[in-house]
């Protein structure tokens, strides 16, 4: 009898969780033998080749060539022996153990005809196959082969010298989560001296495991509860899942943050003159339909700014070695939805006239809030503006749309006291005031540069004639 | 002529059979050896070789979890295993598998660590081999700390064959970098300790090259600490047999400490978690790839010795038979038992030790299919 082996990706470099297919050194029906090389993979660490573990006859080859394996996946099944292969189908790879699951990756279009069984397992490689742990120890079926517990009368001691109670596992069967417990015993010992019911905790511990923090923190909440009489509840906490636009949005920050070297730089300045001469503009008979705001100002100072330094609205291309200047300004403008943060932009916003500008801005914040902005509109911003000051807000430290070298943040326009005039004239007079804050990449923009684009947009809002010049 | 009267010209090493398998004596290391002993030596050299690579095939096979290869260094180790006596003491870091044959310590044994089913796995008084150290360098302190007891036992100087021990301390040129070691010297100098440093330079520190860590060949350091030092071609496996016999010899008879600087090269990765192709040109590896330590050996059998070819397809068959054994022995090492945590520390297990694992036995039997 023949029989199907698969041979799961290991982890060739402590702690790693994928690799990727490099080459493939043999293919379907090929013999193969002990330690002979059959693929070259890629890890964060290293570029190493696999040797077989078995001797026998390629059956299926389940990863091409530039694959991203996890490991504890099968990547390639060998026929092992002679004759028919054998009913009982070969172990599978990583059993799901709830959890996200992995994709399913790209088949061999030739082999999909006869691969195995476990190959239409293998979407299911499930967060447990990320772990890093070896093949066979941990990641594959086994971790779910955990002994159940029994209650058994005659074994009481032992239970509360390690502060387990008995038939616990049993009465986890009818949890609201199904999940077991998983608390180190002295956890358990803690929770039972406190009074913590463990299946009433939200675990924030290792791999699930509930925290001596976490029994201390729901001994702290059920306390009051029980003083006053009621029945403790679960749900002190709410847990939102994170995908969609907050994921996203996760994402793009952390991989700025912590690739992109922040600075940011503030200005407070007295628009009064930029406030009326939007109030001069709001009356022109051709911006009757459309919103004439302060933050229309703001993004044509940004755009003279710009122009001035250019730097300002360049990309770090990391991969080609190259600082990219662009020569057209796709202005990105924050808006808060109710699926979260989008930042869509203006193309060419450069290129158009104050009231192209101020139509442009109207329909991009309509779409956003409408939730109907595509990606194509979020697509190649260059520079960004976030508008805080509509929550009331002074300033902040905004964080760069990954890919952009500048965001500018635009504060609340507020009445307050100005010192105005020189000399003999100098008082304190009430006037428009905000703040400004640009961050940009300190990788191509110096603080120079920086901080003549935020003086060129604080300038022209400050004395908007200046862009005549 | 001893060690302790050599002052070695730089940048001269001890060699005895040239990389083309040429026999040369060196004037003050003679090496009474036999035919025959040569062919065992070529017989260990490529047994520790193919278990060696079969242990990073099983690595990368996902049945252990971490492989530090020797290839390259076989010499350096079997030479120097081979000239330890019943009762030395060896302390080897965790590449030191040469060794670990030389001592009669089974190659599955040695597995059991990388694969994380024993923190050790024999009977350090048993093969006289203490247990794998991942510690850089801490086991030249360990090694100093036995051989100050071997001093205190009287077993130094007495003369008597089988008595007189002395303690083999096993580093690399990374770890000669380490306060441990350094330490380990002062001690050992100023206990005129019987303990022997074995270094074997092979040229890299994971990535780091050993010129960035010494201005000074490594050998010249024990000059600094007081006592003699030298180089040997850590790919003649005569030369360090002779040479670890001369310091050995110095040692057990009273003389103190001796460096011996095994100059090799780690032809593998630093270990199967690294890719030395990032760091290290591939011309340096060609080259020492003409120093072999098997190859040389077996060009003097061959035309020297008059060696024929059934010799070297037996120890070719040999080797095939243990690259299986292996294999299958590694799949059915045994997980250990959770019980286990309790053995090993104590001699004589302390009431509370006792009593603790009487209770996590009792709690452990309450489990399904526990078996009892």
């Amino acid at each position: 009898m023949a029989e199907l082996k698969p041979f799961k990706l290991p982890d060739v470099g402590e702690g790693l969780t994928e690799a990727d297919i490099l080459r493939w050194d043999v293919k379907v029906g090929d013999p193969v033998a002990v330690n002979q090389v059959l693929v070259e993979v890629e890890t964060a660490k290293a570029a190493v080749e696999l040797p077989a573990p078995f001797a026998g006859v390629v059956h299926a080859i389940h990863f091409e060539e530039g694959a991203t394996v996890d490991v504890g996946t099968p990547i390639i099944t060998i026929r092992v022996g002679e004759g028919e292969v054998a009913e009982t189908a070969p172990a599978t790879g990583p059993t799901a153990d709830g959890g996200d699951l992995v994709p399913s990756p790209p088949v061999d279009g030739g082999a999909a005809a006869d691969r195995p069984a476990s190959a239409a397992e293998r979407p299911a490689a499930s967060k447990a196959g990320r772990e890093s742990v070896l093949v066979g120890y941990g990641v594959s079926g086994e971790r779910g082969r955990r002994r159940r517990r029994v209650a058994r009368e005659e074994a009481p001691s032992a239970n509360d010298a390690f502060g387990v109670t008995p038939g616990a596992h049993a009465a986890n069967a009818v949890l609201p989560t199904g999940r077991a417990v998983l608390a180190k015993p002295p956890v358990r010992k803690l929770a039972k001296t406190l009074g913590v019911d463990l299946s009433n905790i939200v675990a924030t511990g290792p791999n699930g495991s509930i925290s001596r923090l976490d029994v201390e923190e729901a001994a702290k909440s059920e306390a009051p509860r029980r003083g006053s009489g009621s029945a403790p509840t679960a749900g002190a906490e709410t847990r939102i899942p994170i995908k969609g636009v907050r994921k996203h949005t996760a994402a793009a920050m952390v991989a700025s943050a912590f690739t992109a070297p922040h600075v940011t730089e503030f200005v407070t300045l007295d628009v009064s003159e930029m406030m009326a001469l939007r109030e001069r503009i709001a009356a022109r008979r051709e911006f009757r339909a459309v919103k004439v705001s302060p933050l229309l100002f703001v993004a044509r100072a940004v755009l003279w700014a710009a122009k001035r330094t250019p730097i300002i609205n360049s990309t770090w291309d990391e991969s080609a070695g190259e600082i990219v200047v662009k020569h057209y300004v796709n202005l990105g403008i924050a808006a808060a939805t109710e699926r979260g943060l989008i930042v869509p932009n203006i193309k060419n916003a450069d290129s158009l006239s104050l009231l192209e500008l101020a139509e442009s801005i109207g329909a991009l914040t309509d779409t956003a809030r409408a939730g109907r902005t595509s990606p194509a509109d979020m697509a190649g911003g260059t520079f960004t503006i976030t508008n805080v000051g509509v929550f009331g807000v002074d300033t902040g430290t905004p964080i760069l749309n990954p890919g952009e070298a500048g965001i500018l943040a635009f504060g609340a326009v507020r009445r307050q006291p100005w010192v105005v005039g020189t000399g003999e004239d100098e008082r304190i007079e009430p006037r428009w005031v905000t703040q400004l804050a640009v961050s940009f990449d300190h990788r191509s923009v110096d603080g120079q540069q920086g901080s003549e684009f935020l003086a060129d947009v604080a300038a022209v809002l400050r004395d908007p004639g200046l862009a005549l010049l | 002529m001893t060690l302790h009267g050599h002052v070695p010209p730089e940048p001269d090493l001890v060699q005895l059979l040239t990389p083309e398998g040429t026999r040369v004596q060196h004037p003050d290391f003679p090496l009474e050896i036999t035919d025959e002993e040569i062919k065992s030596l070529y017989r260990d050299l490529a047994l520790v070789r193919r278990f060696d690579g079969e242990a990073t095939a099983l690595q990368r096979q996902g049945e252990l979890g971490l492989w530090a290869s020797c290839l390259g260094q076989e010499a350096a180790q079997v030479g120097a295993g081979r000239a330890l006596r019943t009762q030395d003491m060896a302390f080897p870091t965790y590449r030191e598998h040469g060794v670990a044959w030389c001592r009669d310590v089974d190659p599955v044994t040695l597995l059991g660590m990388f694969r994380g089913v024993s923190l050790g796995g024999w009977n350090p008084n048993e093969n006289n081999f203490n247990l794998y150290t991942i510690v850089l360098g801490a086991q030249a302190l360990h090694a100093v700390g036995y051989a100050m007891g071997v001093t205190r036992d009287g077993a130094v100087g007495t003369g008597e064959p089988d008595r007189d021990t002395a303690v083999l301390a096993f580093f690399g040129d990374g770890a000669s970098s380490q306060g441990d070691v350094n330490e380990a010297f002062i001690w050992a100098a100023a206990g005129n300790l019987p303990v022997v440093f074995y270094c074997q330079n092979n040229q890299w520190a994971i990535s780091e090259p050993v010129e960035r860590q010494s201005r000074v060949p490594l050998f010249h350091r024990a000059a600094g600490f007081g006592f003699p030092g030298i180089r040997i071609d850590g790919n003649d496996v005569l030369a360090c047999l002779a040479v670890s016999r001369v310091a050995l010899d110095e040692a057990r008879s009273g003389q103190g400490p001796t460096l011996i600087e095994a100059y090799t090269y780690r032809m593998g990765a630093h270990t199967t978690s690294d890719d030395p192709t990032r760091y290290r040109l591939s011309e340096e590896l060609e080259t020492w790839k003409h120093r072999d330590p098997i190859e040389r050996v077996r060009a003097y059998l061959v035309r020297q010795a008059g060696v024929a070819q059934d010799f070297f397809d037996g120890i070719d068959a040999e080797a095939e038979e243990l690259a299986v054994r292996i294999r299958a022995a590694c799949r059915a090492l045994p997980d250990p038992g959770p019980l286990s945590v309790f053995d090993n520390v104590f001699v004589d297990l302390p009431d509370e030790l006792a009593e603790q694992r009487e209770g996590y036995r009792e709690y452990l039997s309450a489990f399904e299919g526990a078996g009892h």
